[in-house]
């Protein structure tokens, strides 16, 4: 029990523990808006709006037809996925040559627009959805309360964006999709099929988004503007990180989970502001970002 | 950016038809009040000039802000502190705070143009939702109830606001008065480079400019007008809210440029009018407006990517 | 010629009838949230409780007409002084209900007062309406932050809950709330041993809720309403805070969020509210009437209640003489007359536009004790009228003679 600053070690610990959690969906998100944006040259507006749709169809799932809370960790990311290819195949795909912010205001729309629907159909308040047994209660680690689902949280994330991470610098589909982000032309030449590959690339982002939604449902309600605000500060964090690096997004998610966390005990005023300060700073400093290359 | 009615304008260096236009525009305006509510038009003028405070950026620089709330709703809440809380007369508030902005844009701008492209939108946008956080925290916004009850005042003493038709015709004023300026700027040799920038940054850059104090001035011309148009806002509706500095309004902006033409001069303002006409009217359709926006901006991106005005100068090949 | 007159006569004809109707026409303007967070508070249940308003006081028989119209502000203050000037510029509305939101009862408080018509505020917390801003047109009708943290904060204090920690919205109402409850509990006897913000919409409660189980605090102030207040109960669940002995006190919530949360995540909590609607027979028919006819059978809320009443008395008042076209005669002629109905029962309206009534401290029931649909409190303690509101000695309203 050392004090700090007016806060003992054992209640820092705990904060940073809480921070790392908070990273957990920073790093997730910020990982599906980096895959797509390394594809497609897209900033996807609409994360925010399908990692929401994850968590409601997660809802859906519960409410409708009983399936619970593991299935729909995988069918949720499945669903929305799904729903995230046809939404390249009917509308991104057309903007292919264009300025890229006309992709930027297109899922813009879309996020309006799914979200209004939402709102028309479930209002503003949300929904409940409940904790699986196998993960309620928590553990009393000494220095803090720690619910399971946290736990899970943490460890689960950290495995898919490391999965990920694998995925696409160490295996050969990997290497393909790298290989079309840098030169469309000569890998179509290889016999690549690259706007499928695109539509698959956008489907797993999304489904990424989706997957932390499914995440977020036991802990927040489910409730149509879940992502909206969120998602700026998710843009904050890859601005911070550089779209560069797979690698690079997923430990800016988790290093400015830890900073709010830390700015929650010590300052909460600024717990809003944090990330878009440190946005701020790293841009005067270092423009393309902690792990990016000048663009 | 690049397709958007470009080619019309750099045509002809100084084309009547967009004189022509603005006046018309001009004169249905001087008469608009006889058939809509006046106050309602006021409100949708301080939109459109926003508009075009913003397509001046977008449509002439080529630098998509998704932050210009920011400018808008902090000129609004300075001149709605200067009028309420100073007791300043309503042009000593307008002025004040239309300069704040411009301040406020400068800083803005220095941090966000060191990026390009989609960097660019999402710094603005990160910047005006700090903007937006301080908003909700400093004491003199009075956070989520905003500033009430300001006072409209006497423009230069003798001009008593308190009457919506007088209130109108001041704000048709100033709005003529940014459009135009607007135009000079864009006709100007400053615009030139600017188009220029947006058309090829390596190649001005080539021929010795130094595009970054030009995207800079553009930046910072840019957020004056938008204060402008956010001050003006705060007499006109007697308050300034934490609506004018939500990232949802930086949407809207974006939406009315996208709909009557990006890089046209009087594209915005027929934007303004039609989604505040949307709002108004369907406001008894709750989420459903959003909704619409979203298909609009969908529909305008796929299909119409030149806006209303953009399309019919394209038809008819002139500039408007 | 003929024709001319004949048509001149028929234009006058019109030009007339509405002249005539306008002496026996109520037109009411319900201005609320129907999208956003607050649409289940009051939303369509407001527009429905002032339709039932006006066929329970049967003054339609009595040859008046009355028309109800209702809008969405989106709890945005500019969006609801457009409504407000449009309403009444164009002869839509001379009384406003509910507002639901202080930015926009503030707002149109002002409009309403120069234009000389009526609001009757029910949903919007701010107890400026009844005290700096406090106007002869206006009258607060269910409830304010002063009765919100007067009635859980007294009688928690009182019940043995000496020692508090506040989690609180990290803006203006959230820092009133805090203030009056602080004093309350204070002035009983009480002592805060800290607070800790929260930033606004804020998604993740767990830093805070950390913060106030290491306090050892007896009880947890929630200063926070909406999503938040939801949020932060949920987690504190999660967090196993009130299985440790810990209070968690919410000191805005309405039975809607309760709905929404489940008895599950809310059991336990104690929250202030001036109409509840099991409390006696009348408040129960009351309610059975508007289930009948709400989405989802929803019970009404508090807000819903105050409007229901307060439409109730204001065309009582009007009955009684009241010139509609005059706001702040009719406000007048309300404050001088009794009020009397199913919701709230017996009640006055003090001279700075407060309605005054009890006030019922719940505490949300386990799931297993809640017997029937929405079977969700038990009443802990009854705040008397006289005592649940701000006394007049400390009115900082402009309309209260010293």
């Amino acid at each position: 029990m050392i004090p700090l600053l007016g806060i003992t070690t054992q209640a820092l610990f705990a904060q940073l523990l809480l921070g790392l959690i908070n990273g957990a969906f920073y790093a997730l998100l910020s990982l599906g808006l980096a895959v797509i944006f390394g594809m497609l040259n897209i900033v996807n507006f609409a994360h925010g709006a399908l990692y929401m749709m994850g968590a409601f169809f997660a809802w859906f799932l519960l409410h409708y037809f009983e399936i619970g809370y593991w299935p729909a960790l995988v069918l949720a990311p499945l669903g929305v996925g799904l729903l995230g290819m046809v939404i390249e195949r009917t509308m991104l795909h057309r903007l292919a040559g264009l300025d890229p912010i006309y992709g930027l205001l297109l899922t813009f729309g879309i996020a309006l627009i799914v979200q209004g629907l939402f709102q028309n159909a479930y209002g503003a308040s949300g929904m409940p959805y409940p904790m699986p047994d196998l993960l309620k209660g928590g553990q009393n680690l000494g220095f803090m309360y720690l619910p399971n689902y946290r736990a899970w949280v943490v460890v689960f994330s950290i495995a898919v964006c490391l999965a990920t991470w694998f995925a696409i610098e160490k295996t050969r589909l990997g290497a393909t999709l790298r290989a079309a982000t840098e030169n469309p032309e000569l890998t179509r030449a290889f016999g690549v099929n690259v706007p499928r590959l695109i539509t698959l690339t956008y489907g797993f982002g999304v489904a990424l988004a989706a997957l932390a939604g499914v995440l977020a449902a036991p802990i927040y309600q489910v409730r149509p503007l879940m992502g909206a605000d969120f998602i700026i500060v998710v843009f904050a964090v890859v601005v911070i990180g550089g779209m560069g690096s797979i690698m690079g997004s997923i430990l800016t998610g988790f290093l400015l989970g830890l900073v709010e966390g830390l700015t929650k005990v010590f300052y909460p005023q600024a717990a809003n502001v944090v990330v878009f300060v440190i946005m701020v700073l790293v841009l005067l400093v270092k423009p393309a970002g902690l792990f990016g290359k000048q663009a | 950016m690049r397709d958007a009615a470009a080619p019309a304008i750099l045509r002809t260096k100084r084309p009547p038809d967009e004189i022509l236009a603005i006046a018309a525009l001009a004169a249905l305006l001087v008469a608009a009040p006889l058939a809509i509510y006046p106050f309602l038009l006021a409100q949708a003028l301080c939109m459109a000039l926003f508009a075009c405070a913003f397509n001046l950026l977008v449509g002439y620089g080529g630098l998509l802000s998704f932050g210009h709330a920011l400018f808008f709703g902090w000129a609004s809440y300075f001149a709605a502190h200067m009028a309420k809380g100073f007791g300043w007369p309503p042009e000593l508030a307008i002025a004040a705070a239309t300069l704040c902005a411009g301040a406020l844009g400068l800083v803005a701008g220095a941090l966000s143009i060191r990026r390009q492209g989609i960097y660019f939108s999402m710094i603005t946008l990160a910047l005006a939702q700090l903007g937006y956080f301080v908003a909700l925290q400093v004491p003199f916004t009075h956070g989520e109830d905003g500033i009430q009850g300001v006072p409209r005042g006497k423009l230069f003493g003798l001009i008593n606001l308190g009457d919506d038709f007088t209130l109108y015709y001041v704000v048709l004023a100033i709005f003529l008065f940014g459009l135009f300026g607007v135009y000079r700027i864009v006709h100007s040799p400053f615009g030139a480079v600017l188009k220029a920038i947006r058309e090829n940054e390596p190649r001005a850059i080539s021929l010795g400019y130094r595009t970054e104090r030009y995207k800079l001035a553009a930046f910072v011309l840019s957020a004056t007008l938008a204060g402008l148009a956010g001050a003006t806002k705060a007499i006109v509706a007697q308050s300034a809210t934490l609506t004018d500095a939500h990232w949802t309004m930086s949407g809207e902006v974006i939406l009315m440029t996208l709909v009557g033409g990006m890089g046209t001069i009087t594209g915005p303002v027929l934007g303004a009018f039609v989604i505040v006409a949307m709002q108004t009217y369907f406001s008894a359709m709750g989420q459903w407006v959003t909704v619409i926006q979203g298909a609009i901006f969908v529909l305008c991106v796929l299909a119409f990517r030149r806006g209303v005005v953009g399309e019919i100068a394209a038809r008819f090949k002139i500039s408007l | 010629m003929k024709h001319i007159l004949q048509a001149g006569a028929a234009l006058a004809l019109i030009l007339a009838v509405p002249a005539l109707a306008q002496e026996k026409t109520i037109r009411i303007g319900v201005l609320t949230d129907m999208s956003g967070p607050y649409a289940d508070v009051g939303g369509a249940g407001s527009t429905l409780a002032a339709e039932l308003a006006v066929e329970d006081s049967g003054i339609k028989a009595r040859g008046w007409t009355v028309s109800v119209v209702s809008a969405d502000h989106q709890n945005k203050v500019d969006v609801a002084s457009n409504v407000t000037r449009e309403w009444f510029d164009q002869g839509k509305a001379d009384v406003i209900v509910d507002t639901l939101n202080s930015g926009v009862a503030l707002a149109v408080s002002q409009i309403v007062k120069e234009k000389n018509k009526v609001l009757l505020n029910s949903g919007a917390a701010s107890s400026d309406l009844t005290g700096k801003s406090c106007s002869p047109n206006t009258i607060a009708w269910t409830y304010d932050t002063f009765s919100q943290a007067n009635g859980t904060g007294r009688a928690l204090t009182k019940a043995g809950g000496d020692s508090w920690y506040f989690i609180t919205a990290d803006y203006a109402f959230g820092k009133a709330l805090e203030r009056d409850t602080t004093a309350v509990v204070t002035a009983n006897g009480g002592k805060v041993l800290g607070d800790t913000m929260a930033p606004l919409n804020n998604a993740d409660f767990s830093s805070q809720l950390l913060q106030a189980q290491a306090s050892k605090a007896k009880v947890i102030g929630l200063a926070n309403a909406g999503a938040d207040s939801v949020n932060s109960i949920k987690q504190a669940a999660e967090f196993g805070i009130t299985q440790s002995g810990q209070k968690l006190a919410a000191l805005l919530i309405f039975i809607s969020d309760v709905h929404a949360l489940g008895l599950k995540a809310a059991q336990g909590l104690e929250f202030t509210e001036t109409y509840y609607w099991d409390v006696n027979d009348q408040t129960r028919a009351f309610a059975d009437r508007f289930s009948k006819r709400s989405k989802n059978a929803a019970k009404p809320t508090m807000v819903q209640a105050g409007v229901y009443s307060s439409l109730r008395h204001y065309l009582k008042a009007v009955e009684a003489g009241a010139p509609v076209a005059d706001g702040a005669g009719v406000v007048a002629r309300m404050k001088s007359l009794p009020t009397d109905d199913q919701a709230f029962g017996k009640g006055s309206i003090r001279e700075d536009g407060r309605k005054i009534h009890p006030a019922y401290l719940l505490q949300v029931k386990k799931p297993e004790e809640s017997k029937y649909p929405w079977d969700y409190a038990r009443i802990v303690a009854t705040i008397p009228a006289e005592e649940a509101f701000r006394p007049l000695s400390q009115s900082e309203c402009p309309l209260v003679k010293k």
